[in-house]
């Protein structure tokens, strides 16, 4: 009995390192190969990411950081006021609104995205990084809404009262009772919408047509995709790790709660 | 109620009879917090509204014209349809995406699936293990396609080195474009190591919703390991696993990054989806209305598929 239950415990272990190794070894071996050089380790593969003729340019990342903080502003500011609304008010039109932010899964991306370039160009937003964030924006309310209105239905009711009681408004009761009562699901929530539009590559390439609006991503794809002869592989794995780096940094201090987030607001209800 | 505090100062400043005026501002009140939560949800109705319903029309609209990237567009109906049935490339993405479709879905349930039983109860090493698994969900999915182009790579990759040290292929090997089964295998083998972890994680909430009493009943009527996961396991997993798997189709449906980062499409056309045809219509052939043609016959499939999916589950589980 005992005997088998060892075994089965060290067969448990087994697969699961061999496993976690498999897992684990592109992204060390990322690193790994962009720093190898010719004679030994060095930075010579980003300079050249950095420099070459159709490499990344500062205003790249620049553009990379604008849209990702616009599409979380935008996603946090939408999300809570509507998860707010959905999760505690009564209001003609509530349910339709909610179950079309839902259908929004149902018709993805690539369905829609080829009129929403017609649509921006109307709007004077074509090759716009504003109007690149409002798409990733609504493509990420489904998620945001029902993880936010879960949040809000969570908070107890009389925690609310007592709010209404000492006189706050609905605004007073959201900003200082509700938002710190809410704070998992809009970490959750937030770091969603960084590390999709932080990392972005469709949107961006049907959205963004010229390089001065291009985000990291698009460049970098473009050092692979514009080549036709040779390919720099050591400068392309440098730019992938330029561009998974603070993604990587973000999840491992965020895992616990995301991964706690995710479990207890997303798949509930 | 909280009407009193809410009510607009309007209905305060008409003196009535004490009863109706109550009854009055409870209904005011209950008015104006409709109102209230009307307003907070404003900004979600612009969004879905400008940025959903309208381009979901507009593709509809497009459909049935000619509409050239620059330039006014006219009425054509029917031929962007019809089109899209001569059309050779358009054929063979169809199979190509369906084939892909199933082999991807298939693979990655199975491979989620015992990742989710491996690391579902707490013991020692589990967390890092998790952590393992979710790493690859950090990295962007146009980065990671970059990243197997670089590993797979005999200029840099150690892939075909590993291999024909283990004796498993003879020499050199090209994964991405040598021919169009190592091409499909390359998308298929990032494609899992990009998404196992965070299907794992969906599947890991629905196992750990199983109360451990149902498997302590089944252990005492002396069900074995097979029996368990068999009778137990997978019945009351299924909305989950419908959730999964229609999750897994839908993006499998509408596959790109990986084909058009990884293989280019190729060699010779096998490995294009149909994402990127639509994609070649729009911006190469500067044709949007057939891109939109193919865009709403996709997103019909979609909506006819996931209505079915939902129908045939919920059914079952009736």
């Amino acid at each position: 009995m005992s005997g088998s239950s060892t075994a089965s415990r060290w067969g448990h272990h087994i697969t699961g390192t061999a496993l976690a190794i498999l897992f684990l070894s592109p992204l060390l071996w990322s690193g790994f190969a962009s720093l190898r050089t010719d004679t030994g380790f060095g930075l010579e593969n980003y300079a050249r990411l950095f420099t070459s003729d159709n490499g990344v340019r500062p205003h790249h990342v620049l553009n990379s950081v604008v849209v990702s903080a616009l599409t979380v502003g935008a996603t946090l500011f939408v999300a809570t006021l509507g998860g707010y609304a959905f999760g505690r008010f009564r209001f003609p039109g509530r349910d339709v609104l909610f179950l079309l932010t839902l259908a929004i899964l149902m018709v993805p991306y690539a369905t829609i995205l080829i009129a929403l370039y017609v649509l921006l160009g109307w709007l004077g937003l074509e090759d716009s990084l504003i109007g690149l964030s409002l798409v990733l924006t609504m493509f990420q309310l489904p998620f945001s809404i029902f993880m936010m209105r879960n949040s809000f239905e969570a908070v107890p009711l009389e925690l609310e009262e007592a709010a209404r009681v000492d006189g706050c408004d609905t605004v007073g009761t959201l900003v200082r009772v509700m938002l710190p009562a809410v704070r998992p699901g809009l970490i959750t929530v937030g770091l969603f919408a960084f590390l999709t539009s932080w990392s972005e590559f469709f949107a961006p390439l049907i959205l963004l047509n010229s390089t001065d609006t291009f985000t990291t991503t698009l460049a970098v794809v473009n050092m692979r995709t514009a080549s036709h002869g040779s390919i720099d592989y050591a400068a392309l794995e440098a730019g992938v790790v330029f561009m998974a780096l603070p993604c990587l940094v973000l999840f491992a201090f965020m895992q616990r709660s995301y991964v706690r987030g995710f479990t207890s607001g997303a798949l509930k209800g | 109620m909280s009407a009193t505090m809410t009510s607009p100062p309007r209905d305060r400043a008409e003196p009535r009879h004490a009863a109706p005026r109550r009854a009055r501002r409870a209904l005011g009140g209950r008015r104006w917090r409709a109102l209230v939560g009307a307003a907070y949800a404003t900004p979600t109705a612009v969004v879905v509204g400008l940025f959903f319903l309208v381009p979901l029309v507009l593709v509809g609209w497009m459909s049935l014209h000619r509409w050239p990237l620059l330039g006014k567009p006219t009425l054509n109906l029917p031929d962007n349809f019809t089109g899209i049935a001569d059309d050779e490339l358009v054929e063979s993405a169809v199979w190509f995406t369906l084939k892909y479709t199933a082999v991807m879905t298939a693979l990655l349930f199975v491979v989620a699936f015992g990742l989710a039983l491996l690391v579902q109860h707490r013991r020692r090493g589990v967390g890092f293990l998790r952590t393992a698994f979710l790493l690859p969900m950090a990295v962007g999915f146009a980065s990671a396609s970059l990243l197997f182009l670089g590993l797979l790579s005999d200029e840099i990759g150690p892939v075909n080195d590993l291999l024909s040290w283990l004796g498993l292929v003879d020499g050199y090997v090209s994964w991405t474009s040598g021919s169009p089964e190592t091409a499909l295998g390359s998308a298929v083998v990032l494609v899992l190591w990009r998404f196992a972890g965070f299907n794992m994680l969906v599947l890991l909430t629905g196992l750990q919703a199983i109360p451990p009493d149902v498997y302590e009943a089944a252990r005492i009527d002396g069900a074995n390991r097979w029996q368990t996961f068999h009778r137990i396991t997978l019945p009351l997993m299924r909305p989950t696993i419908a959730l999964v798997l229609t999750v897994m189709s839908t993006g499998s449906l509408l596959a790109f990054d990986q084909f058009w980062i990884l293989t280019r499409g190729g060699p010779d056309n096998s490995t294009t989806s149909l994402v990127m045809v639509i994609y070649r219509e729009a911006f190469v052939r500067l044709d949007l209305g057939s891109a939109a043609g193919i865009s709403v016959a996709l997103l019909v499939v979609l909506v006819v598929v996931n209505v079915v999916q939902f129908r045939v589950l919920r059914r079952r589980s009736e």
